[in-house]
Order: C-alpha cells, then structure tokens, then sequence
C-alpha cells in the first residue's frame, strides 16, 4: 500500500507521544478501539482552568494509518477548546493523511478518541463539582 | 545506525515464501529456447520440434528424480495454482460417481480451499480438518475423517504461511490402506525437503516454478500411474501431456524447472545446512533481547526457511513499514482488504490479537549473514519503539490484563 508523505511522516516521526497521570482532574483520558480489531489508540488530554487544551499525548496500537492518524490529532487539538475538539471530523483527517478508503476507518477511531477523551475530562470535572458543592454544603 | 549498511542492497529480500528469485544457472539453461531453439515440441515432422521435446523430457526426467518419480507421471503446468485444480477438481469429478467425499485441512492454501468449494457446489461432501496449535493435523482426526465414500485426501506438504512439515509419510500409509487417493501441495516443499512419492504413498503432487528459483508461470503436477490414478481434465484440447493438460508447451520454462530441480537435488543439504544457521541466527537475534515473541507452527517439524513470528502488543503492519527495508508479509489484516487477520494463524488457536501482530519472514538460497544481522538490529530497532508507542505494552507493563478490559469492537 502506498502512503502520503505526511502519513509516513507522523509515522516516523509520531508527535506527542506519551503518558499524562490519569488521575488528575485536568486529564481527560480517550481509550478506544480493540486489540482483537487490530487497533487500540489511547489519547490523553490536558485542559487549562479557561477550558483550552494545553497539552495532548497519545499511544496507539495498529497499523500506521492509526498510528499517524492519532498523532495528528494531538497536534490538531492542542490550543483548541473542548468544543472546537470535539467538532474535529474523521473525513478532515483521513483528507489530510490522503487515508486510503481500507485506512478510513482509522480515522474515525481517532476521531473517537478525541470525544472519549473529552467525556473523560467532563464526567472528571463534573464529579469534582459536585464534591465541591458538597463541601460548600 | 548499522555497521553493516555499506555493504548490503537494500531492500532485503526476505519473502521467499511468496516467490525467489531465478537461479542464474537456470536462466542460463533457459536462454536458447528464447531464441534459436523455438520448435513447439509437440511437432513431431521435424527438427525444430524434436529438439524442443528432447528438451522438454530431459526436464521431465530432473523433475521426475527429485521426488523419486516415473518420468511419464510428470505433467507439466502453469504454476502449483493449476496443478491443485487439476488434481483436485479433475479426480473428484472422475470418481464423482463412486466417492464424492474429500477430506482436506482449514490451513490449505486458497487455491486448494476454493477447489473444494467448487466441488460442494457440484454435490461433493469436504471435511475441512482443523488441525492443532503447532499446525499439524492430528492422524487420529484425519482416520476418523476418512469414510467409504472419500476419493482424495489432500494435505499441504511445507506449508506457505508457518513452515510446518506435516506427516506425509503416515499420511500416505493411511490412504492407501484405505484406498485413498493422497494429494499433496508441495509448491513450498520440492526441493526443500526430500520426497519421494513412492516411499510416502503420493498419488498427486503439485509442484511450482517460482518457489524454487525457477521461472514463474510454470509448475507441475505428479499424477501416479501405478496404482492408476485418473484424472477429468479441466483444459480441453489436443491432449498434451497425457490429455490431462492441453495446450502448447513452453519449453524454455519447462527446461528452467528441470534445472531448478537439478539444482535443488544437488544442493538441498548444503543449502538446508546454511538456512538453518541463519534460521538460528535470526531467531536468537531477536527473541534473546525482547519478551513476548511467539513462532507460529511447529518448532521441530518445519521448514527453516521460514519463520512466522507474532510480536505481542505491535500491530503487524506497522511493524512492516518500520522495517521498510526488509521485504517481509504480514499475517495481519491490515495489509489486506479484508481487514481479517490470517485464517491460517486464526485456525491453529493463535489468539485474534496476537494474529494481528504476525510477520512471516523468508529465508532462501541467497540470503547473507549480514543480511540477517541487519534484519535483526531493523527489528528489534522497530519493536523498541513501536512498544514504547503501544499502549497495550503500557498497561501490560503496569500490570494490567488486557483480556480483563471491555473492549469496544468496531
């Protein structure tokens, strides 16, 4: 199969790659995937008390469509608000790594990614909230 | 990054199981019947004719002698693809009516499996075996498979994806004691392994040019004549080749198996010895620095000029274009269209996720040391870092068992 330059790049050279302490309130933690499926791709996300995303890292399991769809995504995320990320579309990515239709599907993982990690973040925050409306309480 | 860069070519061949490259000492032997000698060696009025069949049955002597073959039980073909089709669809509709039952394994090459089918959509029964996890068929399975109505048994010899021999020799025995007819695909046996058709009871052999350094597009069937095996061809025409195969010859590819074949007599020890040590080589070089590598199919009863590895936690196709410089096949889905992981691996029991991880590597007569030292440093090069990007290298680092987790399936 033959790949864009700018997948074999995020390949090779993947962005962002990396671990964030998945307990603390301002992660927001996206795994998707499946290993039976042949891809598992873990994205993390960091936000600032203003609600943008400062920091993003990722880990992916799969082929190198997945692999370079994922670190994309942490680029793309990065200064963005939760809103503006989670709007992020499988189709902009799998255009912008010139994704093979057998590779689409890649891009929709990462996508996915991006929404579970921005609902980890949320039901994070939310929770917090509560714990500290009932100390106020 | 590698001290042996400077005097190795890049890419590195190391898919011989998919094809190899042309002997030169057969393309030598090949070359005039591209040019002067071009008689169609089915004219029996003149020279050029006579010259090309001289040709032609000297190749079928050196075919015939590398299995311990009659000469006459040779026919020649397009490649071990035709040679399966024949012996399988053209004995089962010759038997049709007395034994319409065909026993063969899940693990037999596509061509093999799609023949079969072709046969079910005319009425036949096929069992189709699993075998075990190290790939082998279980002899006990096969007797119990093996009904009053079973015209052929047909098992792979080498087998194209895990390397493993299967019990040919028993195999036969229990055929013939059952009056069965034994078909074996060998496109990745002859002249691998030694054969002999008489010593292990095989009524049809498949064989191939382009799996042992001779040209593609040409291959051969074995078809024995005592006990007498028939056979309904699939070509109709003037009756070459017995009339089980119609059709023109190509001499110069008839005469390029023969000297593969020669050739593969001769050498078969000596190139054996020497693909074993790189076997070794390539097997400690990568599995004495990192954990979690499994060989698929027997350790013992293989082929050593393959090598099927699964990589846990690293997804087979990425490991490919890690290692671009190697030229290797992934059992993997994501090389192919199907998205499915190999029916092969998924048939010998090898976890759905670990099949996912596979690479089949091929080791042939013209690999190198340096070769497999820098395919050794690429790959473990590669599993460094694509373990440190894995996330499932991750959590099972921290403990974590990733059977325990609800996966989303997609």
């Amino acid at each position: 199969m033959s790949y864009s330059d700018k997948l074999i790049d995020h390949y090779e050279n993947p962005r962002n790659v990396g671990a964030m302490d998945k307990n603390d309130d301002s992660v927001g933690t996206g795994l998707v995937g499946a290993p039976a499926c042949g891809d598992v791709m873990k994205l993390q996300i960091k936000v600032g008390v203003d609600g943008v995303i400062e920091d993003a890292k990722f880990k992916t399991f799969g082929c190198g469509s997945a692999i370079a769809s994922s670190s994309l995504v942490t680029e793309w995320v990065k200064g963005k608000t939760l809103d503006e990320a989670g709007a992020i579309k499988n189709t902009d990515i799998a255009e912008h790594l010139a994704l093979p239709p057998v590779k689409i599907h890649c891009s929709v993982l990462a996508e996915d990614a991006i929404k579970a990690a921005i609902t980890d973040y949320k039901d994070k925050s939310d929770a917090a909230d509560a714990d500290s409306k009932e100390e106020v309480a | 990054m590698n001290e042996h860069r400077a005097n190795i070519k890049l890419p590195i061949y190391l898919d011989y199981q998919a094809t190899t490259p042309l002997d030169p000492r057969v393309l030598e032997t090949m070359m005039p019947f591209l040019t002067e000698t071009f008689g169609n060696p089915h004219s029996r009025s003149h020279q050029f004719g006579w010259e090309a069949e001289t040709a032609v049955e000297k190749a079928r002597d050196q075919v015939a002698s590398l299995i311990n073959a009659k000469p006459k039980d040779v026919v020649f073909t397009s490649g071990a693809t035709e040679s399966n089709n024949i012996a399988i669809k053209g004995v089962g509709r010759f038997y049709k009516d007395k034994r319409n039952h065909i026993v063969t394994l899940s693990t037999e090459h596509k061509c093999v499996l799609e023949s079969c089918r072709a046969l079910q959509q005319e009425g036949f029964d096929v069992t189709y075996l699993n075998v075990q996890e190290n790939g082998l068929v279980d002899l006990d399975h096969l007797r119990e498979a093996i009904t009053d109505k079973t015209v052929l048994v047909s098992v792979m010899a080498v087998h194209n994806e895990i390397g493993v021999i299967q019990p040919l020799k028993e195999i036969g025995a229990m055929c013939r004691e059952r009056g069965v007819f034994f078909h074996t695909d060998a496109a990745q046996a002859v002249g691998k392994i030694p054969l002999d058709v008489d010593e292990m009871n095989i009524d049809l052999m498949s064989i191939s040019g382009h799996k042992i350094y001779g040209p593609k597009g040409v291959g051969a069937l074995y078809v024995r004549r005592k006990p007498r095996v028939r056979i309904k061809p699939i070509f109709s025409g003037g009756g070459q080749e017995r009339g089980m195969r119609s059709g023109t010859l190509a001499p110069f590819l008839c005469v390029g198996l023969g000297e593969a074949c020669a050739i593969a007599e001769k050498d078969m020890g000596a190139d054996n010895e020497r693909i074993r040590n790189l076997w070794n080589r390539l097997y400690e070089g990568i599995t004495s620095v990192n954990d979690e590598i499994f060989l698929n199919g027997d350790a013992e009863n293989r082929y050593y000029g393959n090598m099927n590895l699964s990589f846990a936690y690293i997804e087979g196709e990425s490991l490919m274009m890690g290692i671009k410089d190697l030229a290797v096949s992934s059992g993997s889905a994501c090389t192919s269209a199907s998205l499915e992981p190999s029916y092969v691996l998924r048939a010998l029991g090898v976890d759905v996720e670990l099949a996912h991880t596979s690479i089949r590597m091929g080791i042939g007569r013209f690999t190198t040391e340096e070769e497999i030292d820098y395919a050794v440093t690429e790959i473990n090069e590669n599993i460094r870092r694509l373990r440190e990007l894995s996330p499932l290298w991750e959590m099972a680092q921290e403990g974590i068992d990733i059977k325990s987790i609800e996966w989303t399936e997609h």
